[in-house]
């Protein structure tokens, strides 16, 4: 239909205005060399692809509802009397960012609605940046050649629990102060320079009159700025490097398959967004999110029990909470271990997963590409290594939050604590070994099912009276899918005395390096993937069985 | 140590069955069948199944453009404090339920419409894109290499070291300005921590009644908030007073006090300590009156209240300042200085 | 008439004469001796702590002592005031269950009103305490929420959080919700502190402070307390928000994106 458009209006010597905008825009930017590359290129499906997707949908509706906010909020701390329309703190002296807050909330129409949207893309932009992480993690998504955007997802996800956090502590309600407050006792804690910095942030001593304006640059312009040059770049090296894919029939370290950006995937991800959308805003719908009035203005000698930062804050809270009180006092000066331990943990935990893909590269020694997924049990050191990390993470986030675990499930706060201190050493080591071994269980499981065949459910009787089951032998896709992963040898220390019987020093990370690799490959690490001549010599053998 | 000197056979297999779609047969059962044939939808097919997607995609469509014109017709006839009860949310506002339902179905329909109308009706046929190594190629990198040796050269950077030195120096230092214009971010410490309001003589008021507290008001199992006497909401500074001088009052048998110094600090077994804990500087005031113990609701410090606010439990570091309190002759509570070491979390200064 | 003779076999019918003919004696008595009114409150007043002193024998002697000078497993009641006593045994607290865990839990409430206020009745007159509230005392009526809001989150939040909900305390004790806790019971847990919970005398915290702080309660945590934006979620926070953004959040959106990855239905071969 279209083509005969052109062609008529070709006819008539002139192109439709679709082309000659086009036209126009090619001839100073050169698009069509740009579509040609793009138009039509491949994105595989599989709905753990899209949580990224999530992400960067939810990033988009927080910087659009962000933006609505700025037009209303006022990042203020100068004291004014409330007489708005809530009652419940009519006359109360509030800093303006509070009472502008109550004023988009009650007085704007559709403020609330925006405001809990914000708020509610927020809480998801994070947990969503977290699974994303874990899928890429868990299915070794992370190998080259996309380290670098192992990195940038993962600055992104810092910077987001960064402005997650400044963007918390606007409103300057109860409750943020508190977290605020936290922060200012935590940078107190370093040492030489803490009480410096302290008072440089704050503008002077805690309070002040200046860290709601401050955080404000910081939060809608600063580190969004550097999230969106990220974001950008994260999706550039997407395009380039084009999506990895599972394995199965067809799919190739070579080659991606899946569906066309036009038609299919514009259509699947633009409607994602929509759908993202909409979903977030039924959500602001029915669900309230820190409803700040409830919470009350910001006063530094007033507090709440259960006060705790968003979730994404929840594993420092934790770390926090469990830490003892140590602390020495020498030579007229305070070392506040309890505070700056802690406060030094915290990137630690997070800088452990991010350094990891660097790790295994060099254990492994692979410089190669790679663009098929792992399944998560055919690599049981790094599915257990994230498995403990995530331990490590939830019982951090069971101490940030004690006191509710305390109250709902009615247990002594001390105790939870001390399960938390002692967790916190031995969770990730168990949950280490216990995942390893579900994951060597697993690969004895597919090899089973390779070489003997599917449970068919069907029991036969033998003529000479034994029962059996009839494995029925798998698919040609099947037993390909199950065969397709690479499995490493252990690295081996090379000879120690070279051909002219020299003897050459093996350097101490080259031991290192060949004991990891064996913890990583050895034969305790993993169950031989069947090879053709055992496959040939039982299905050969006894027929179905 | 670098990877070049790992033996091949460490790694696994090169990817030879990759690329070239293996032929399935006696040699290879594991070989790669290659993508299997593409399987036709009903709508591929069936052209009333395709028909009816397409009116289910124009309905998605039409619904959202409904719920818009209802998100406009709330935002215009519902009023911002309407409250509305709604089972099972509660009593809620009918403003924000109805832009929020409204703007979501909209919003979902359009994206439920787009994907359906992708896979029901575009083309499902899956395609194979082939992937190209992302380093460049031998020849390339020798070019770039000698054009960059060709521009070094040619800048003669190497050569005239003066030029290299003082540029670099030049580049080094002036950061600093940028740093140097971050000094007036705030004033100096100074000892600024080390001080509050608090004062010999200054009446210790009640944060509730805003009137000078009598030991008489302060019975045993109590719990009595005070500011220092002078110090109102209004003034200016306020948060930043209360910030430190905020005091939590308790009364306490004197022979139930087991630190001697907290009960010289006393007025007849009447304790006032520093509200602020010493850990990060909640206000701590979780106070059990059968315990005497205060617990901080934000990281679980517990200090013992009586017997010198030693901690107990949790992340704080060191006791509860006390403040030294006595009666004036009106007969009202009244500080007998300041604290004699800062209130709040510690810092590297505090000694 | 029919009706009334059928109620006359009524087992509760003798109760009913009796009550009738005690409040007609009561009144005539009233009538006939205007000028002995106060004395007659003094007898009623003894009348009930005597009847408090035989519910307290059988109730609570066993652990508070049979003149209320407390054991080991109960305190001491003198000078508790009656206002504590209404407080413990109209929130179901006391009579507490003989093995207490951390601390004593509100339940169903074993008493009636009436023998409550003779329990308290004799309570009270073992030693001066604070009095049960009248309405007058803990009403709305003149309050000032915003104070009163003030007022809580400077003297309670603490313990019971932003708007009551409760919290953790040491120990596995904690403050219980104030949800749909009697104004009467609020006011008196303010005067009495019971158990751990510090006591807030009218010389700290003023009688309009009291009424101030449960106009403010009534405000923010009652049976129409608006939540505008939605779901409370408990009213408990982050922790709660954060579990609701990842099971309901999170969770609808990967439904959904498992819808949109997933391959469509094939034709079926026939």
């Amino acid at each position: 239909m279209s083509t005969t458009e052109t062609t008529e209006s070709r006819a008539r010597g002139k192109a439709p205005a679709g082309e000659r905008v086009a036209d126009w825009a090619d001839g100073r930017l050169g698009i069509y060399g740009l579509a040609k590359a793009n138009m039509r290129k491949i994105f595989p499906d599989h709905w753990s692809f899209m949580l990224g997707e999530v992400c960067l949908y939810s990033f988009i509706i927080i910087i659009l509802t962000g933006v609505y906010l700025t037009l209303f909020f006022h990042p203020s701390m100068n004291e004014v009397e409330y007489h708005g329309s809530y009652v419940p703190l009519q006359g109360q002296l509030m800093s303006e960012a509070f009472s502008s807050t109550l004023h988009i909330s009650f007085d704007v129409r559709g403020g609330l609605l925006i405001r809990q949207i914000h708020h509610w893309a927020a809480l998801i932009f994070l947990a969503g940046m977290f699974v994303h992480m874990m899928r890429v993690f868990f299915t070794g998504a992370f190998r080259k050649p996309r380290e670098i955007n192992w990195v940038f997802g993962f600055l992104l996800f810092v910077l987001g629990m960064f402005t997650g956090f400044t963007g918390y502590s606007l409103p300057d309600d109860l409750l943020s102060g508190t977290g605020v407050r936290f922060m200012e006792g935590a940078v107190l804690s370093v040492p030489i320079v803490g009480t410096y910095l302290a008072f440089f942030l704050f503008g002077g001593e805690f309070p002040g009159g200046d860290f709601v304006a401050r955080f404000y640059s910081v939060h809608i312009l600063l580190l969004p700025g550097i999230m969106l040059g990220l974001v950008v770049g994260h999706l550039i090296l997407v395009v380039y490097h084009k999506h990895t894919q599972y394995a199965g029939p067809g799919k190739t370290n070579k080659n991606v398959v899946g569906m066309p950006l036009l038609p299919v995937y514009m259509a699947k991800a633009g409607g994602f967004f929509f759908l993202v959308f909409g979903v977030i805003a039924v959500i602001s719908a029915i669900a309230t999110i820190n409803p700040i009035w409830a919470l009350g203005p910001y006063r530094p000698d007033q507090v709440s029990t259960g006060a705790q930062p968003d979730w994404y804050m929840g594993f420092s809270e934790g770390l926090i909470r469990v830490m003892p009180g140590w602390e020495i006092n020498f030579w007229g000066h305070t070392l506040v271990l309890g505070v700056f331990i802690p406060l030094m943990i915290f990137p630690l935990v997070l800088v452990a997963i991010a350094v990891y893909p660097f790790i295994e590269s060099w254990v492994t020694g692979d410089k190669r590409e790679h663009h098929i997924l792992d399944r998560p049990r055919n690599a049981p050191t790094r599915t257990a290594f994230g498995v403990a990390w995530i331990t490590w993470y939830m019982v951090l986030l069971i101490g940030g939050g004690n006191d509710l675990w305390a109250t709902h499930f009615h247990l002594s706060i001390n105790a939870i604590t001390w399960f938390v201190r002692i967790a916190f050493f031995v969770g990730p080591v168990v949950a280490f070994i216990v995942t390893k071994r579900i994951c060597l269980g697993l690969q004895r499981r597919d090899k089973d099912k390779v070489l003997h065949g599917r449970e068919s459910g069907i029991i036969k009787r033998l003529p000479h009276g034994e029962f059996i089951e009839v494995h029925e032998p798998l698919s040609q896709d099947a037993l390909h899918t199950l065969t397709a992963h690479e499995q490493y040898k252990p690295v081996e220390i090379g000879p120690t005395v070279d051909e002219n019987g020299v003897e050459r020093k093996v350097k101490g990370t080259e031991k290192l390096r060949a004991k990891l690799s064996k913890a990583y490959y050895g034969e305790e690490s993993q169950i031989p993937k069947p090879t053709v001549e055992e496959y040939k010599e039982i299905t050969s053998g006894h027929g179905h069985h | 140590m670098s990877s070049q000197d790992i033996p091949e056979e460490n790694l696994p297999a090169a990817q030879d069955a990759h690329g070239a779609v293996g032929v399935a047969d006696d040699k290879d059962p594991f070989a790669d069948p290659g993508l299997p044939p593409h399987e036709h939808r009903i709508q591929d097919i069936d052209e009333r199944a395709a028909k009816r997607s397409e009116r289910t995609v124009a309905l998605l469509f039409t619904v959202s453009m409904l719920a818009t014109i209802g998100f406009i017709a709330s935002y215009v006839a519902i009023d911002a404090d309407q409250s509305v009860y709604i089972w099972p949310l509660g009593h809620i506002s009918a403003l924000n339920f109805a832009l929020g339902m409204t703007l979501g179905v909209s919003l979902f329909c359009i994206g439920a419409g787009a994907v359906h109308w992708a896979r029901t009706l575009m083309s499902d046929v899956e395609v194979a894109e082939e992937r190209h190594p992302v380093a460049s190629a031998p020849e390339v990198k020798a070019k770039v290499l000698a054009d960059f040796k060709e521009g070094a050269k040619e800048s003669a950077l190497g050569r005239r070291k003066l030029i290299r030195n003082t540029m670099f120096g030049a580049l080094a230092l002036f950061p600093l300005s940028g740093v140097v214009l971050l000094r007036d971010l705030g004033p100096l410490p100074g000892t600024k921590l080390r001080h509050t309001l608090w004062s010999k003589g200054k009446l210790l008021v009640n944060m509730n009644t805003n009137e000078p507290l009598r030991p008489s008001d302060v019975v045993v199992g109590s719990l009595t908030f005070a500011k220092p006497e002078g110090l109102e909401e209004h003034d200016h500074d306020f948060q930043k007073e209360i910030a430190k001088a905020a005091l939590m009052i308790v009364r306490i048998q004197p022979d139930n006090i087991k630190d001697k110094r907290e009960l010289e600090w006393s007025h007849e077994g009447i304790v006032a300590y520093s509200k602020i804990c010493t850990h990060v500087g909640c206000p701590i005031s979780l106070y059990e009156q059968q315990t005497h113990h205060a617990l901080c609701p934000c990281h679980q410090s517990t200090f013992d209240l009586s017997d010198g606010a030693r901690v107990i439990f949790g992340p704080a570091g060191h006791a509860l300042p006390q403040l030294r309190i006595g009666v004036n002759d009106e007969g009202y509570l009244e500080a007998l200085g300041d604290f004699e070491e800062p209130v709040g979390p510690a810092f590297w200064e505090r000694g | 008439m029919k009706k009334l003779s059928a109620r006359r076999r009524h087992p509760l019918a003798a109760v009913v004469v009796l009550l009738l003919a005690l409040a007609a004696t009561g009144g005539l008595y009233a009538f006939v001796a205007p000028t002995g009114k106060a004395q007659a409150d003094e007898t009623a007043q003894s009348l009930a702590i005597d009847e408090g002193k035989k519910l307290y024998a059988v109730g609570c002697a066993s652990c508070h002592g049979t003149g209320g000078q407390g054991t080991s497993d109960g305190p001491s009641l003198v000078g508790v005031g009656a206002a504590a006593v209404d407080f413990q045994v109209g929130t179901g607290r006391m009579p507490a269950a003989t093995s207490q865990g951390a601390q004593v839990p509100r339940k169903d409430v074993v008493y009636t009103q009436a023998e409550i206020d003779q329990l308290a009745a004799y309570i009270a007159s073992l030693g001066a305490g604070p009095n049960i509230p009248t309405e007058a005392e803990y009403g709305p009526e003149g309050a000032d929420i915003a104070k009163g809001g003030d007022l809580f989150r400077t003297n309670c939040a603490q313990c019971h959080n932003f708007t009551g909900k409760g919290g953790a305390l040491t120990h596995g004790k904690y403050a219980p919700s104030l949800e749909g806790v009697d104004p009467k019971h609020i006011y008196e847990a303010m005067q009495t502190g019971p158990q751990n919970m510090p006591s807030f005398p009218d010389t700290i915290l003023s009688e309009q402070n009291k009424k101030d702080i449960i106009a403010y309660l009534d405000a923010v945590n009652g049976d129409d307390t608006e939540s505008p934006g939605g779901l409370e979620l408990g009213g408990l926070g982050p922790v709660s928000e954060g579990l609701f953004a990842w099971v309901f959040g999170l969770g609808a959106l990967i439904a959904v994106a498992v819808w949109v990855a997933a391959r469509t239905a094939k034709a079926k071969k026939s």
